[in-house]
């Protein structure tokens, strides 16, 4: 690192200043910055993302979406003439690399606030940085922990969903209609180990019983060895807690064995990119959740209006669930900037907890105890006939409509409730 | 917890022999390289990524598996001839470690030139469709390309078998094995079999790519976690031997299956747990000759 990152008070006044404020003294630099006129330059959003790894094709995703926000806010004029820059770093999926690209967007290229990440871990040692230096991140990628008292600050906002919210909207909606015995085949790592507790404590309710919790590593490319004893168990749903490549596989797997003849499968996040790296054949007919997905254009008018950017951007493709929560990431940050008058993060924090916004996929708020973003999930099946184009692979089944009794409560993860 | 079933046991055991196919396969070519060059192919695992990734290509662009399964072979086998002869040849007499070194760094270089030609998302598969579905064998339903995948091991085992023992040129490999400077002295030219096995060992580890492809995801880092199990059954059967790689492929097909059906959150470990075990009672393997490193 860099020397400068010694004297931690001095920096945050120095980024308050950055833009160049330069007739300003120190001294008054805080108080003044409060009022638009005092910025000048571009409003600097940092974005580390792992553009390399299990999850780049994901992480690209984001990056499209997100320039696509930061040019559309450029476009209407910025804000007080400031146009906004995405400053994009690669975090390599490791939360070392995360920690250190975070530290050197705040100190070195002095952005405004963060925005990014992919993945439970990485995001967490992001927030870690941005916390210590009062820098406002604003997460794009699931996690249960984020929200927890420990790990968060008032600075902490979290755009995406979180394990509890997706695997509760899945079980809510599978799991009255397939019956009541149920087996997980679980990724060994927090993100299963979540995403099991979800689908648990929302099963109780139906009086759903575990017949079986298998644990396989993360990174497992042959599940075969597992099924067997799947099929000899008889489950009525089959749950596959694992994400990326593994769901790929695992659900390649469960096809060729011909598990799905005799019970429903379901996975808590059934993404688009996934699906698109599997195939059609081995996620026919799985039911999974997702933040977003661009077939709801029918029936939500801003999810069109995104899709319609996105589309005339790139080229016709249309954005993944991870891209539009990088759309929706930028966009809620630039409109607090906007709103706020001022890029002081203490400021745009506080519009952002009062905000309520529909940027692609319906109306969302912040709950105020732990700034998670109070929204919809929706629950699609996977289809291998009568699709359209090649974009065409979901039905949407469900949408479960925002409510912040789906969330665990402010009191669960530990936070003093703030009013 | 289940039940344990004779069935249940039978079907866990069939799960394992298939698994043990393509480790059996990939610890042949690896095999076949070691004991006659004695290079430790650390680029194998990329071949077999090598081999998925064209095998798909050729697919999609013949629409036949079985065109594919004679076209992959032959271009990861020639892409195997070429290392062997610019890459790997100007190091022989130098040590083990730097063939080791090069192919390292050939598996890095072999992992990129996929991303960039075929992207980073690797590319879908589906069974072939003569070869879909599941059928009965009499104690539980199993997939048929499964079964296809034992057999068709079992085909390129004896072929390989057949070749080695009953041909000129494998006459020529096997004494090059055990002693290359009487061949040399009985003047066959060594330089051009090392070309060949080196050759056709690539070509099989493409070959198992291929024959994999369609039960996994093809990325360009599947080769990786392939490399370490295929290591594990070389050693399990003794670095150079062929026999020991086939019996080893299964038994460690098998070990970790069976784990999987009692333990599974040690189902990974078991098989390095077996390396260890055969380590301390039998150093050279199962069937390896002792102080062959040497």
């Amino acid at each position: 690192m860099s020397d400068s990152s010694t004297g931690k008070p001095v920096n945050l006044r120095r980024r308050i200043l950055a833009g160049g404020a330069a007739g300003l003294t120190i001294a008054g630099a805080q108080f003044v910055s409060r009022m638009a006129f005092a910025q000048t330059g571009p409003i600097k959003i940092g974005f580390p993302t792992p553009l390399t790894g299990a999850f780049s094709s994901e992480a690209q995703d984001q990056v499209r979406a997100a320039e696509l926000a930061v040019k559309e806010f450029n476009a209407g004029g910025g804000f007080n003439g400031r146009k906004c820059e995405l400053l994009v770093r690669d975090d390599k999926l490791n939360p070392g690399e995360a920690a250190t690209r975070t530290l050197e967007l705040i100190e070195k290229d002095k952005v405004d606030l963060i925005v990014g990440s992919l993945s439970a871990a990485t995001q967490l040692s992001i927030n870690a940085v941005c916390k210590a230096r009062k820098v406002l991140f604003n997460s794009i990628s699931q996690s249960d922990a984020i929200n927890e008292a420990k790990d968060w600050s008032f600075y902490t906002f979290h755009e995406a969903l979180t394990p509890h919210i997706t695997a509760g909207a899945v079980a809510r909606y599978a799991f009255p209609k397939f019956g009541k015995k149920v087996v997980y085949l679980t990724a060994d790592y927090a993100y299963g180990h979540e995403m099991v507790r979800g689908f648990q404590r929302a099963g109780q309710a139906f009086g759903m019983q575990t017949l079986a919790d298998i644990r396989h590593p993360l990174g497992t490319s042959d599940f075969s060895s597992f099924l067997p004893r799947i099929q000899a168990l008889k489950p009525d749903v089959l749950v596959l807690c694992n994400f990326g490549r593994d769901l790929v596989n695992a659900a390649k797997q469960v096809t060729d064995f011909g598990l799905k003849q005799n019970m429903k499968v379901i996975t808590p996040v059934l993404l688009y990119t996934s699906r698109q790296a599997g195939g059609a054949e081995a996620f026919e007919g799985i039911i999974g959740g997702t933040s977003y997905y661009w077939g709801l254009e029918d029936r939500i008018p801003t999810a069109k209006a995104f899709n319609d950017k996105f589309r005339k951007a790139y080229a016709g493709a249309v954005p993944s669930d991870y891209g539009a929560l990088g759309y929706a990431g930028i966009r809620s940050v630039l409109q607090a900037i906007t709103e706020a008058r001022s890029t002081n993060a203490t400021a745009v924090a506080n519009v952002m907890r009062k905000m309520r916004y529909d940027f692609y996929k319906g109306v969302q708020n912040y709950r105020l105890c732990d700034h998670q973003s109070v929204q919809s999930v929706i629950v699609v099946e996977s289809k291998s006939k009568a699709m359209k184009d090649k974009y065409d692979v979901f039905n949407v089944l469900s949408i479960e409509a925002p409510d912040e009794k789906n969330l665990r409560t402010c009191d669960e993860l530990g936070h003093k409730v703030l009013s | 917890m289940v039940e344990i079933t004779p069935q249940l046991l039978m079907l866990q055991l069939l799960t394992g022999l298939a698994l043990g196919a393509v480790y059996a396969l990939l610890a042949i070519g690896l095999s076949l390289i070691f004991g006659m060059l004695t290079v430790v192919n650390f680029a194998h695992g990329a071949f077999f990524m090598v081999g998925a990734f064209l095998g798909v290509y050729f697919l999609t662009l013949t629409g036949s598996f079985w065109f594919s399964l004679v076209l992959t072979p032959i271009a990861v086998g020639a892409i195997g001839l070429l290392s062997e002869r610019f890459l790997v040849r100007p190091l022989y007499g130098r040590g083990i470690d730097y063939p080791l070194l090069l192919t390292f760094g050939l598996s890095y270089v072999l992992v990129e030139a996929m991303r960039v030609i075929f992207g980073i998302d690797g590319m879908p598969t589906s069974t072939p469709t003569e070869l879909r579905g599941v059928v009965n064998v009499g104690f539980g339903m199993f997939p048929l390309y499964r079964l296809f995948l034992i057999a068709a091991t079992a085909v390129i085992v004896i072929a390989l078998w057949l070749f080695i023992e009953k041909t000129r040129y494998g006459l020529i490999i096997r004494a090059g094995s055990r002693d290359n400077e009487i061949v040399r002295v009985l003047g066959i030219d060594i330089s051009r079999i090392w070309l060949l096995v080196f050759g056709l060992g690539t070509a099989i580890a493409g070959l198992s790519g291929l024959l994999a492809a369609p039960t996994r995801a093809v990325n360009p880092e599947m080769g990786i976690p392939v490399l370490a199990e295929s290591f594990v059954v070389t050693v399990v059967g003794g670095m150079g031997s062929l026999v020991g790689a086939v019996v080893a492929g299964l038994l460690v097909g098998v070990v970790f299956s069976m784990t999987s059906l009692f333990a599974p959150e040690y189902a990974e470990l078991s098989i390095f747990v077996l390396m260890a075990v055969v380590l301390l009672v039998r150093p050279q393997g199962l069937f390896g000759k002792a102080g062959l490193m040497g």
